[in-house]
């Protein structure tokens, strides 16, 4: 073996949630399996805005929340429609989130990772970090290692997993999907910003390891087709915004003045005053959705996670669908294993297994969402301003009657928009999200 | 809060900065003719800037999301790779 590099069962090239779930699952049924991280650390160079689902993360780990570092435990979402100077706020909160075994956490990833790698390790895997994978090696119809960037890095083994990641070089060179394009990634900053406890558990109204959500529309990213945040961690706030690459490029702004912007709102300023910037963070996020969900599969080779553009934006959900396609791709190498076939037809078990999951499910029913909303730019402006003018409308007392409110409020969005305008994009928006 | 500027944000981060840039324009003088030059804004850390005529690539900040390389996709411009195994950003909190 020493001739040719160590030989593996299974390589998995990036330590994040969907590599490790694989990873996990694979060692603990005894397979000999090595991770790849380019970080110093599992978690080192891992961004997402921080929410952790408990369920498809418990299919890996039962009961991972009584040791694993998360935050706090989601009990309230609100989601708030922002304009320049006003915000319109939904929000649900219940009891049941607050309890065991809870529905989400809040988490930072640098932390929340190295535990979850250590796991891995403990069930047999072998991590190495400061290991960049600079492409596949291929030998007849498939994949039977990597190269790394270390001195006579070569690794082989009977399955590769690709867990690298939004920019997936893997996948890309293994011509399973093409280059992104600026319409299917959003450019997402972040700052983890400190506070004291007391003081978020105060501002935001939750007590001990209780956390709150906030998803924030319109304004947050300046009209443009994105969204802000900010959760709430033990001892800091996740906040951050992003937007679509291609509108970003088509108004000509940066992402921290889009960033500066947001916390400058007034709704937003007070929930952040008197925090210190801990880390400013940067991470491109797949919105390409079902469309541009790249071939999951190859001869020796699986594409798992945000490499497989695996994100469902309207639910912000990502984590969740990494964990559970790395968790399917670990039973169809297991399958495979068995099978000693490792042939491209072997493995389009995976294929089979995602499309039946509800992560397919899911981002099928969002196929249309990213395009629909990129071409109506009225929901991330014109909408926000209507919903806004008539809460003030009807809620300021000026001696005009209500019903007059109600007709100034009718005729004043009809003179902005026309109706039947107006009823195409609501029907268009429910069709693309129903 | 105070605001901070986007140099002292950066200040507060961990890199170990590889000795020679992980990105590399292949044709400076391609450059030249591009109408947008998208690379000088949407980069979260201001890594391209259009200084003297050419662009100069500030690689010590880079924060490896890769927006710089779906931005330049059209120009194809853009020698993208991850910084050297155990070089880059050393993310604290993530």
């Amino acid at each position: 073996m020493s001739e040719r590099g160590e030989k593996f069962d299974v390589i998995v090239v990036g330590a994040g949630p969907a590599g490790l779930a694989a990873s996990y699952l694979l060692a603990k049924a005894g397979l000999k399996v090595a991770v790849v991280e380019r970080g110093d650390f599992p978690g080192s160079k891992n961004v997402m805005g921080g929410v952790l689902y408990r369920q498809p993360t418990e299919g890996i780990l039962p009961g991972f929340w009584r040791e694993a570092p998360f935050e706090r435990a989601v009990v309230e979402q609100r989601a708030w429609v922002l304009t320049e100077k006003a915000v319109f706020k939904f929000s649900h909160r219940h009891e049941a989130f607050a309890e065991e075994p809870y529905n989400a956490f809040t988490v930072l990833r640098a932390r929340f990772d190295k535990w979850m790698a250590q796991q891995v390790r403990s069930a047999g895997a072998l991590i190495i970090p400061e290991t960049v994978v600079e492409s596949a090696i291929v030998e007849g119809e498939r994949v039977v290692g990597v190269h790394t960037g270390r001195p006579d890095g070569d690794l082989y083994a009977d399955v590769v997993i690709a867990a690298d990641g939004v920019n997936s070089l893997l996948a890309q060179s293994m011509g399973l999907r093409p280059e992104l394009d600026p319409d299917q990634v959003a450019i997402a900053v972040k700052e983890v910003i400190a506070l004291p406890r007391e003081v978020i558990e105060d501002r935001f109204n939750v007590t001990g390891d209780q956390g709150v959500t906030i998803e924030m529309y319109a304004d947050a990213s300046w009209g443009m087709v994105g969204t802000g945040f900010i959760y709430t961690n033990r001892e800091s706030l996740s906040v951050g915004t992003g937007a679509l690459l291609s509108q970003l490029v088509e108004r000509g702004v940066t992402p921290n003045d889009l960033m500066e912007h947001m916390k400058a709102h007034p709704a937003v300023a007070p929930l952040l005053a008197g925090g210190e910037t801990r880390e400013f963070l940067a991470h491109l996020i797949p919105e390409g959705g079902l469309r541009g969900m790249p071939k999951l599969s190859t001869g020796g080779m699986l594409v798992v996670g945000d490499a497989a553009m695996m994100v469902n934006s309207m639910h912000r959900e990502g984590s969740n669908l990494a964990m559970a396609s790395g968790q399917l791709a670990a039973q169809a190498v297991l399958r495979a294993m068995e099978w000693k076939d490792f042939s491209a037809e072997s493995l389009s078990y995976y294929d089979q297994l995602v499309r039946d999951s509800s992560i397919y499910k899911d981002l099928y029913k969002y196929r249309n969402m990213a395009r629909f909303f990129e071409t109506h730019p009225a929901f991330f402006s014109l909408y926000p301003d209507l919903l806004n003018e008539a809460a003030r409308e009807m809620l300021t007392v000026d001696g005009v009657s209500k019903r007059s409110k109600q007709r100034k409020i009718f005729w004043g969005a009809l003179r902005r928009r026309m109706p039947w305008r107006m009823a195409l994009d609501f029907y268009g928006a429910w069709r693309s999200i129903a | 809060m105070k605001q901070l500027t986007l140099e002292q944000k950066l200040f507060l981060n961990g890199f170990r900065p590889d000795k020679e840039s992980h990105l590399r324009i292949k044709d400076p003088e391609k450059c030249k003719t591009c109408k947008l030059r998208q690379c000088t804004y949407v980069c979260p850390v201001n890594t391209y800037r259009w200084e003297n005529d050419q662009i100069t690539v500030f690689f010590e900040g880079c924060l490896e999301c890769g927006a710089c390389r779906v931005a330049c996709k059209e120009c194809g411009n853009l020698e993208w790779r991850y910084p050297r195994g155990g070089f880059g950003i050393n993310y604290r909190t993530g």
